[in-house]
């Protein structure tokens, strides 16, 4: 692993993060004004930390993440047009839209499992790891999930079997602050997920999700340790979202002070100012890009708007297959 | 022929397909260096090494958790689950993961996984040993439901179980490992040795999912009934002098409703038969299902024998399992009506 970031990384980090910031803001307005009909959780405030694990991972690899899961998808390097179309419920999406947000799968870009589940994911990563120490493959599995999963028995399950057969997974906890309405320390007995690693004899940190630098060296350490048949490595990514649990949430359960108090940390601008200042793009190559992201959105979501929905006939394909 | 109990026809099935298929491993409690609490996976770790048979902490759902995992990548991953009653932690993984992959992804992906897990009372084993739970995977669309009442057929449907591309939960009837049980529970055990089903080939062979038996051809009834049961409808076709066509389902999901239609019309009774608690038994749907095909075949009401809706009782046991003498009656009522 390169030990050093550099302007160039700063700038990769920050342009995964401004796809994923783009899309989420696309997505929004589009809800908003009904033409867009989905259950949306939006991931707004959690792209630095995406994106800082997404360098990392090589096409190859594999995700499993949840129904909060676009930012890690985008960040794993799905395409939009399949995105999108399944978002939209129409036959070219990633799942022939018949999985929807909640249960992306694009094995092309290693995008395996996306759950709604909260905590089942977890043992499903071990078993691709599993298979892929068996194989020899060098793969790695990355695993992501909130704080509210960490309470489930299936994290613990996992973490301990993971740890008994050193499994090339990263368990990255992203650590937003609530579980739907519920404040972490109110349903969470210790002060940092990443404390619980301890219990089952692996590495656990605890990391500013935020900071790309930060971020972006806890989560190359956990994935060269995974890589290098070394075991798991629990990472919790602190961090906060701006939108609620779903889109409509009024979020009344935030104390406005916290709320504002996270809005002045903002990854998203602090991370544009620190690409410009670090000398690694231009103002106007930033708006470049944005130009550039905004084209392949419209893109995507012409093609989802011109792609037919699944026909009637295939509500009952595929639920057992073609032998059943 | 070799003879085979059903633990060794199991045993069997596991190794021929450890041998023939790199991509199928074994895993969970006690099956590794032990062999199985029950002695179904003896010898395999040593034969095939700890990577592919392996013992896993007492995790159910982190267990069947993770073979959907391996089947996702491709392995066809052969889980046991120490006993039926232990399998509701890993419900999540079985009903919203496994059944779930294929549909959800557009067929990409699905989880080729096998759950075996002995099943059943009869064993003194109380309420948390004893339970029949089939009819709650047979209600979860995308999961196949198996029930084997014999050495052979137990040997050739786990290895169809192994090789079909759905996840599948594999019930085995603990009371007729050893030996066909008939329910007279006050007489000697029989063992499996000189039954005719207990001949059993060394090699690969296989009993297709979705497939019913008929072992006892007859006129008068149809009974319909799994595992344990099937011995138990035999004593009582015999017991009674009912000239019952006994039907052993061996798969509940996929139903082979043709073959049950074909005997229902002919005979135009039906008695259903089961361990499990009454209602929303799989009795149930199996009566629906007859009625929905055979209405103006019928000339009786469906009967069903079942388990109480009680918890397993230990004191009442053969109160609560049907035995041939509550299934003899339940043949005399339909023949009477």
């Amino acid at each position: 692993m390169n030990k050093s970031f550099t302007p160039a990384t700063l700038l990769e980090i920050y342009r995964k993060g401004r796809l994923i910031n783009l899309i989420d803001e696309r997505f929004r307005g589009l809800l908003r004004s009904g033409r867009l009909a989905a259950v949306y959780y939006s991931p707004r405030g959690q792209e630095i930390l995406a994106a800082a694990m997404g360098v990392h991972l090589q096409q190859t690899d594999y995700l499993v993440t949840t129904y909060r899961g676009i930012h890690d998808q985008l960040a794993k390097g799905i395409p939009l047009r399949p995105l999108f179309a399944e978002y939209y419920a129409k036959a070219t999406g990633a799942c022939k839209g018949k999985g929807g947000p909640m249960h992306i799968t694009h094995p092309e870009t290693g995008v395996m499992v996306t759950t709604g589940i909260v905590g089942s994911g977890l043992p499903i990563a071990n078993g691709l790891a599993w298979a892929s120490q068996l194989k020899k493959d060098g793969r790695v599995t990355l695993v992501t999930f909130g704080d509210g999963a960490s309470n489930i028995g299936a994290f613990h399950e996992a973490l301990n079997m993971a740890s008994l057969w050193k499994l090339p997974v990263i368990f990255l906890c992203q650590n937003n602050l609530y579980g739907e309405s519920s404040k972490y320390a109110k349903c969470t007995a210790v002060d940092n997920v990443a404390e619980r690693a301890a219990g089952y004899n692996m590495p656990g940190v605890t990391v500013n999700g935020n900071d790309p630098e930060a971020m972006w060296r806890a989560s190359g350490e956990a994935v060269a340790r995974a890589r290098a048949g070394e075991g798991p490595t629990l990472l919790e990514a602190k961090t906060f979202r701006f939108m609620g649990h779903y889109f409509g949430d009024p979020g009344a359960y935030i104390p406005k002070e916290e709320y504002d108090a996270h809005l002045a940390r903002d990854p998203m601008p602090i991370a544009r100012a620190a690409v410009l200042s670090s000398g690694a793009a231009t103002e106007a190559e930033l708006a470049a890009y944005d130009d550039e992201v905004n084209a392949k959105i419209d893109d995507a979501l012409q093609f989802a708007a011109d792609s037919p929905f699944p026909d009637v006939s295939e509500i009952d394909i595929d639920v057992y297959g073609a032998a059943a | 022929m070799p003879s085979m109990n059903m633990i060794q026809a199991l045993n069997s099935a596991m190794d021929v397909m450890l041998e023939r298929d790199p991509d199928v491993l074994i895993f969970g409690q006690d099956v590794g260096y032990f062999g199985g609490v029950f002695r179904c996976t003896a010898g395999l770790q040593k034969k095939y090494g700890s990577k592919r048979v392996f013992d896993a902490p007492i995790s159910e759902g982190g267990i069947v958790g993770a073979a959907v995992g391996m089947g996702a990548y491709g392995l066809r991953p052969v889980v046991e689950i120490q006993f039926a009653d232990y399998i509701y932690p890993a419900m999540d993984q079985l009903t919203s993961e496994a059944a779930r992959l294929r549909y959800r992804s557009g067929g990409e992906f699905s989880a080729p996984i096998t759950v075996r897990t002995p099943c059943g009372g009869g064993i003194y084993g109380g309420q948390t040993h004893s339970q029949s739970p089939e009819a709650m995977f047979a209600h979860v669309c995308g999961l196949k439901t198996v029930m084997p009442s014999n050495p052979y057929d137990a040997k050739g449907l786990l290895i169809a179980a192994i090789e079909d591309d759905d996840p599948v939960v594999f019930f085995e009837p603990k009371r007729i490992y050893n030996g066909p049980f008939d329910g007279h529970h006050d007489r000697p055990v029989k063992p499996w040795a000189g039954h005719a089903l207990g001949e059993v080939p060394d090699g690969y062979y296989t009993v297709p999912l979705g497939r019913a038996n008929v072992l006892r051809p007859g006129t008068a009834v149809t009974v319909l009934c799994y595992g344990t049961m099937v011995h138990v409808c035999l004593a009582a076709a015999a017991e009674s002098g009912i000239d019952a066509e006994v039907i052993d389902l061996r798969t509940l999901m996929p139903l082979d409703l043709e073959t049950i239609e074909a005997s229902v019309r002919k005979t135009g009774r039906c008695v259903i038969v089961h361990e499990a608690t009454r209602t929303c038994g799989f009795g149930a749907e199996l009566s629906a299902q007859v009625q929905e095909a055979c209405f103006i075949h019928l000339e009786a009401p469906i009967e069903r024998v079942t388990g109480w809706d009680t918890p397993y009782p230990l004191a009442h046991e053969w109160q609560y399992f049907p035995g041939p003498a509550r299934v003899s009656e339940a043949l005399t009522r339909v023949m009477e009506f």
